[in-house]
């Protein structure tokens, strides 16, 4: 029997400064099965999604619900008309109710004012008992554990009657029991004419709920295809298959001794679980690992902006306490974050003053007054040396596109001359040619003596820069593997040992 | 940078190459920043028209006069603002100072001292009195300052209370020594030269002393903002204090920094406010930091965090003061002046705001 079309969406292009994180997308989801969209981390699953709830604007291509061209301005219009999300990041109201939770922005009215509490409950129960989900709905959504909140959110994507869901890798947070659940769930959607987009990583999961596989990559489609002719391996190759000629500048660096030494890393507050790996002089060391598998926490620990419940640093045969940032630079240390936003520029501060803030010391005149000239020639040396495009020293960094802004971040790392640089998504969000330059950059660092580790979700990009390879999963070390022989298969594997 | 000159043409040549509609833009895009002094200049040239003292040597002196004394708490407020936060407690402590000073330099001969004991009003006790008030100013920063970095919590929070709680210590104080309440008055005229004695006349006008002390002040904050690491550290704290923290700034000491450096400039605004109203009464400095707030914002120190110049709050003080003036001279009846007080903060906060939302 074929299946109506509910969603599609058509060449669906989106650009960020810099970047072009959709290219002519294009995905139809059928009524009644479940659709997987797949890809590398970054390959553009989460913006096409964005774009389709209304939280980007497209920059072109158009999406027809039934038919019909529709173009959502926000998630609550998209839910309006049947197409709901079930988020990865649950955005929720954890301090109210369960049911206040379902309804709000709709609370049923009495007499067009007060909320109709009554119904509300009356309303949820039905849909819980339908959905097989056992919580009380006045319980308080702090209360219960990740995966029931998840419930509670299929349960409002419901409540919409929406024919459109989509689940954002729901299982990320679920037990197995948990995910049988869900499973069940899923299936009785679709039985019911529901059309599911369904996004995840976990290979085994796909295959088993998927009617059909889509599968983009840098920001592109790839294949579409039935779910039962794809074998994973072949769903791998599409995932990561792309040419590696001269994406990288020649490795030219030679690790030497062992230089720093993590043992039994141990997380206060997350799941880092007795992590340990060495590191040479004049070595890139990368760390794999999917999101969430501890690789940030991993570099943010050794930093000490996250707290250790235990575990050492030894860097050289001292051992190094990093307490806190101003104390990880004394001892030679330098992090690159991962939120260049969040926690990397200082958005209306200009190019110099993002440069020099950690390395004030160095201008210091008379103990007394920072010198504006040795400022602006610190400043004029990394712009020049970095090649950073910028009109001026006083230009807002939040001007610059995403890769001259990460090179001002790095020239304020490389002024606190440090020796082991913690570099965690160094290309994110950087386009092609930028990228070039800053692996260029890791490698000649390597090249001079420095110690640099380096997290990405970009399994190219580490196999291409890095000499070995740590693989995370589930806040351990799963394993280490030499880049001169490995494969990303293997690296997959074990990335996927302890989820 | 580079040539001013220079700039305005490559501006000017950028300008012309826009097309029709991005020029328009443009243009109210430009009104629009600079709304309040367009409207500013406006009003002025109206004032200028309607009373012709306005524009006279004598107004200008005093215009500088009133700058100079509202001066010192705007440079405290703004750095709390450039840490996106605010200060309500600024009043009090200049209430509380102002007390505190006209109480220890009463007149040696007055038959009703508040406290009989202390010494006579020489130079030694009256800068040993300036340093009570600014030590009293930074204590009550530093209690700010720790319960913002140490607890995150809301400066809007904090100050509240420490306002509160300084408002106490004050009706404490005034009731001390058998004062029961009142004013302070008959402050020695050696404290009262050395403030707020003439230093020169300009149009018959005397010009105070403590013109020359706001100049200094002015320019040892332009000094720390701009040439310290401290300074930098609270632009970055303001900024993205999660960022400055990754970069090794300490963003707790900075912090309490801040609002101890802010609490100093009350203390010392109290101490020039006792000479300037000839008196302390436990009403002084009641509600004043809220024409310091205005006066940051109007002159650039956003709540965004991280941005604010030393020019731009002089700026601000200037313009909040010449409208003051105006409008007095114009006559407008005190409850109209609240109103417009209140509306231009408003406007100011909303124009600031508009240049830093995010165009999607």
């Amino acid at each position: 029997m074929p299946k109506d079309v509910l969603l599609k969406m058509v060449d669906i292009t989106k650009t960020f400064p810099g970047v072009k994180a959709l290219d002519h997308v294009s995905l139809e989801v059928k009524a009644g099965t479940v659709h997987a969209l797949m890809g590398e981390n970054g390959a553009g699953k989460s913006t096409l999604m964005k774009c389709l709830f209304g939280i980007y604007n497209k920059d072109e291509g158009h999406i027809y619900l039934e038919g019909k061209e529709v173009n959502f301005k926000s998630s609550k219009e998209a839910l309006d008309n049947g197409v709901a999300m079930v988020h990865q990041e649950l955005n929720q109201a954890l301090k109210r109710s369960v049911m206040d939770n379902i309804w709000l922005g709709r609370y049923p009215k009495m007499m067009g004012i007060a909320v109709n509490e009554k119904k509300m409950y009356k309303d949820t129960k039905a849909i819980f008992d339908e959905l097989g989900i056992d919580v009380d709905p006045k319980r308080i959504m702090s209360t219960m554990p990740v995966s029931q909140r998840q419930m509670v959110e299929i349960a409002k994507a419901v409540s919409y009657n929406s024919k459109v869901i989509v689940f954002d890798e729901p299982t990320s947070s679920l037990t197995e029991e948990e995910v049988e659940h869900l499973f069940r769930i899923i299936n009785m959607l679709r039985d019911r004419g529901v059309g599911i987009i369904y996004i995840s990583h976990k290979m085994a999961e796909i295959k088993r709920i998927s009617d059909e596989i889509t599968v983009m990559r840098d920001g592109t489609w790839v294949a579409t295809r039935p779910a039962a002719e794809l074998e994973m391996g072949q769903i791998i190759k599409l995932m990561v298959g792309r040419e590696l000629t001269n994406q990288f500048p020649p490795k030219t660096n030679k690790p030497g001794d062992v230089y720093l030494k993590v043992e039994g890393l141990t997380g206060m507050y997350n799941q880092l679980k007795d992590v340990s790996f060495v590191a040479r002089r004049g070595e890139v060391l990368g760390l794999a690992g999917l999101d969430s598998s501890g690789r940030t926490e991993t570099l943010e620990s050794i930093f000490g902006v996250r707290t250790r419940k235990e575990g050492t640093i030894t860097l050289d045969g001292k051992v190094c306490k990093n307490r806190n940032a101003g104390e990880s630079i004394k001892n030679g240390f330098a992090l690159l974050t991962e939120e260049r936003r969040a926690t990397g520029i200082f958005g209306v501060l200009n190019i110099r003053e993002n440069t020099v803030i950690s390395s004030l010391k160095r201008h210091k005149r008379l103990g007394l007054y920072l010198s504006d000239k040795s400022q602006k020639k610190d400043t004029q040396y990394y712009i020049d040396a970095l090649r950073t495009k910028t009109p001026t020293q006083e230009t807002k960094i939040r001007s610059l596109s995403g890769g001259n802004q990460q090179k001002v971040i790095i020239a304020r790392w490389l002024l606190t001359e440090p020796e082991v640089l913690l570099l965690d998504e160094p290309t994110r969000g950087i386009d092609v040619g930028a990228k070039y330059e800053i692996y260029q950059l890791i490698l000649d660092l390597a090249l001079s003596g420095k110690t640099v580790i380096m997290v990405s979700s970009e399994m190219p990009e580490l196999l291409g820069v890095c000499d070995r390879i740590v693989v995370m999963s589930g806040g351990r070390v799963a394993g280490e593997v030499d880049t001169a022989n490995t494969s990303q298969e293997e690296i997959m594997t074990l990335a996927a040992k302890y989820v | 940078m580079g040539n001013p000159v220079a700039n305005l043409r490559r501006r000017a040549d950028e300008f012309k190459t826009l097309s029709p509609k991005d020029k328009r833009r443009r243009v109210v895009d430009g009104i629009l920043n600079n709304a309040l002094y367009i409207l500013m200049l406006i009003f002025v040239i109206y004032t200028a028209t309607q009373r012709e003292q306005f524009v006279t040597l004598s107004s200008l002196a005093n215009l500088i006069t009133q700058v100079a004394a509202y001066l010192p708490m705007a440079l405290g407020i703004a750095g709390c603002i450039v840490l996106t936060g605010t200060d309500l407690s600024a009043g009090r402590v200049q209430g509380l100072t102002a007390g505190v000073s006209a109480a220890f330099l009463q007149r040696f001969d007055l038959t009703r001292k508040m406290f009989p004991n202390l010494p006579e009003a020489s130079v030694g006790w009256i800068l040993a009195t300036l340093l009570i008030a600014l030590a009293i100013g930074a204590l009550v920063g530093l209690v700010n300052g720790f319960f913002v970095a140490k607890f995150n919590l809301h400066p809007f929070i904090v100050t509240l209370s420490t306002q509160l709680i300084t408002y106490g210590i004050i009706l404490w104080f005034f009731a001390l020594g058998g004062n029961n309440g009142q004013p302070i008055t008959g402050l020695s005229d050696t404290y009262r030269d050395a403030v707020g004695g003439a230093m020169f006349s300009v149009d018959n006008t005397p010009i105070p002393r403590y013109v020359l002390y706001a100049i200094l002040l002015t320019a040892l904050m332009w000094f720390i903002w701009n040439k310290t690491t401290f300074g930098k550290n609270m632009f970055a704290v303001g900024s993205n204090a999660e960022a400055a923290k990754v970069s090794g700034v300490n963003v707790f000491l900075t912090t309490m920094l801040v609002h101890t450096l802010a609490g100093v400039l009350y203390g010392y605004s109290g101490f020039v406010e006792a000479v300037r109203s000839g008196s302390a009464a436990a009403a002084t400095g009641l509600n004043a930091e809220c024409d310091a707030i205005a006066a940051c914002v109007i002159g650039g120190v956003s709540f965004v965090g991280g941005t604010g110049k030393i020019s731009g709050i002089i700026l601000g003080v200037v313009i909040l003061r010449i409208i003051f003036i105006a409008l007095t001279m114009l006559g407008v009846s005190s409850s109209s002046l609240y109103i417009i007080k209140g509306a231009i903060i408003l406007c100011a906060c909303a124009l600031d705001m508009r240049k830093y939302m995010v165009k999607k």
